[in-house]
């Protein structure tokens, strides 16, 4: 699994931002920062600057398990409402209690 | 009673699933799909996009310059905050962009080193002088318009996070447009002295302005439009800055300096045609204020290296 790029050096620092109270964080981008402080800074200059964000939270690069693969073997159309067709059975029904015409 | 309706979107191939392959990946970026930073890409692609986006990232960081001249010079404290703002959001997006030329492989610090060594390129509109407050308007309402137009079609990029980023561009530069278009109505609804700078200033941006989308190489032959890094081809990008800001520049009584401007029934503008090999030479490093504006910069870092280094030791 390729893993995103870490700098020698200067650690890199993911920022997420909460647009306004209520709302989830949501991934904003990333500031390169050699500790906490500094990240802190930076990001508050790109995502805080204009008033735009209520809450930032940030996280080491490293400190991320990123999660890409997943097992389908079924296809899982049993969980999505597009997975079931209740037309035809749905039809039937209505005819045999004499309640099938026009809607 | 609302009936539910799921769209079943067609199912692109994760980018996770293309073969490392040129031309499936050819293949993907032409039908709308995106990669990420982690993902495979051809060489050719990373090359291309490295160097586009740092370009873009030296436009950011270069652009300022221009306008910081005026910063002491604004007629008004409104537009000193306004332009001190401007310059704020240009430097804080060149920074957004080498973070994305980092994470593609190459070092901020090397950007920065090639950019002043003149091996890299910055867009053409950064290399020239602004000799008036007209030039301030102008540079606001009608470069940025212009750079907006290429932004807004970077939207679409193939490459995920460059297209993020371009969201949050294009949003932060709206006001741009409307504190340039509103210094140019100040001074149109001025003194005739000042009409006058609005004029002279767009007789002599013209010029760069019509250069500034390049070449009208076709998008079929056209790299960064196969890749889908841009969207949209030069010659269209050109045709709707004129038939949005033409008419705009019209109607406040100013001139549009090419007598050979029309448009045509077809809606198609015709132009003189601009001065490719002026482009090429400017692009190139041989702007009249290329040297100068790269000797700022270099002084600057060199000036400024033992922040740097105080903060990355910390």
């Amino acid at each position: 699994m390729p893993a995103l790029p870490v700098p020698e050096r200067t650690p890199v620092w993911e920022v997420f931002r909460k647009e306004k109270r209520g709302a989830a964080f949501e991934h904003a981008g990333s500031v390169v920062a050699p500790d906490a402080d500094f990240a802190e800074a930076w990001a508050r200059e790109q995502y805080g600057r204009r008033g735009e964000s209520v809450a930032l939270w940030l996280v080491p690069r490293d400190a991320i398990r990123d999660v890409e693969d997943w097992a389908d073997e079924f296809d899982l159309k049993y969980r999505r409402v597009d997975g079931y067709s209740i037309k035809a059975r749905l039809k039937e029904a209505r005819e045999r209690a004499g309640t099938a015409g026009p809607r | 009673m609302r009936k539910l309706t799921i769209v079943r979107k067609a199912v692109l191939v994760a980018a996770v699933g293309i073969p490392h392959d040129e031309q499936a990946f050819l293949e993907y970026v032409q039908a709308g799909g995106q990669v990420e930073t982690a993902d495979w890409m051809p060489e050719d692609y990373r090359r291309k996009l490295i160097k586009f986006i740092e370009m873009h990232g030296n436009s950011e960081l270069m652009g300022v310059l221009p306008e910081r001249e005026w910063i002491l010079r604004a007629p008004t404290l409104q537009r000193k905050l306004a332009l001190t703002a401007k310059v704020q959001d240009e430097v804080g997006h060149a920074q957004l962009i080498y973070r994305v030329v980092e994470d593609l492989g190459k070092p901020r610090e090397q950007c920065l080193a090639d950019l002043v060594d003149g091996k890299a390129k910055f867009h053409n509109v950064f290399h020239y002088p602004t000799k008036t407050w007209g030039d301030v308007g102008v540079i606001a309402w009608l470069v940025d318009a212009a750079a907006i137009i290429s932004q807004k079609a970077l939207l679409k990029c193939s490459y995920a996070p460059y297209a993020r980023i371009m969201k949050k561009i294009c949003w932060e530069e709206s006001f741009h447009i409307l504190h340039g278009r509103d210094v140019i109505l100040a001074m149109v609804t001025g003194t005739p002295q000042q009409f006058e700078l609005v004029q002279e200033a767009l007789d002599r941006w013209w010029g760069p302005l019509m250069q500034f989308h390049g070449n009208p190489i076709s998008k079929d032959e056209d790299p960064m439009y196969l890749w889908r890094i841009k969207s949209q081809g030069n010659e269209e990008a050109r045709q709707q800055f004129l038939e949005g800001y033409v008419p705009q520049i019209r109607e406040l009584g100013l001139t549009v300096p090419d007598p050979k401007l029309r448009k045509r029934d077809d809606g198609v503008w015709e132009y003189t045609e601009p001065d490719w090999d002026e482009l090429k030479h400017v692009v190139t490093g041989h702007g009249p204020k290329t040297e100068e504006r790269l000797a700022f910069r270099r002084r600057f870092l060199e000036q400024e290296r033992w922040v740097r280094d105080a903060v990355l030791a910390a």
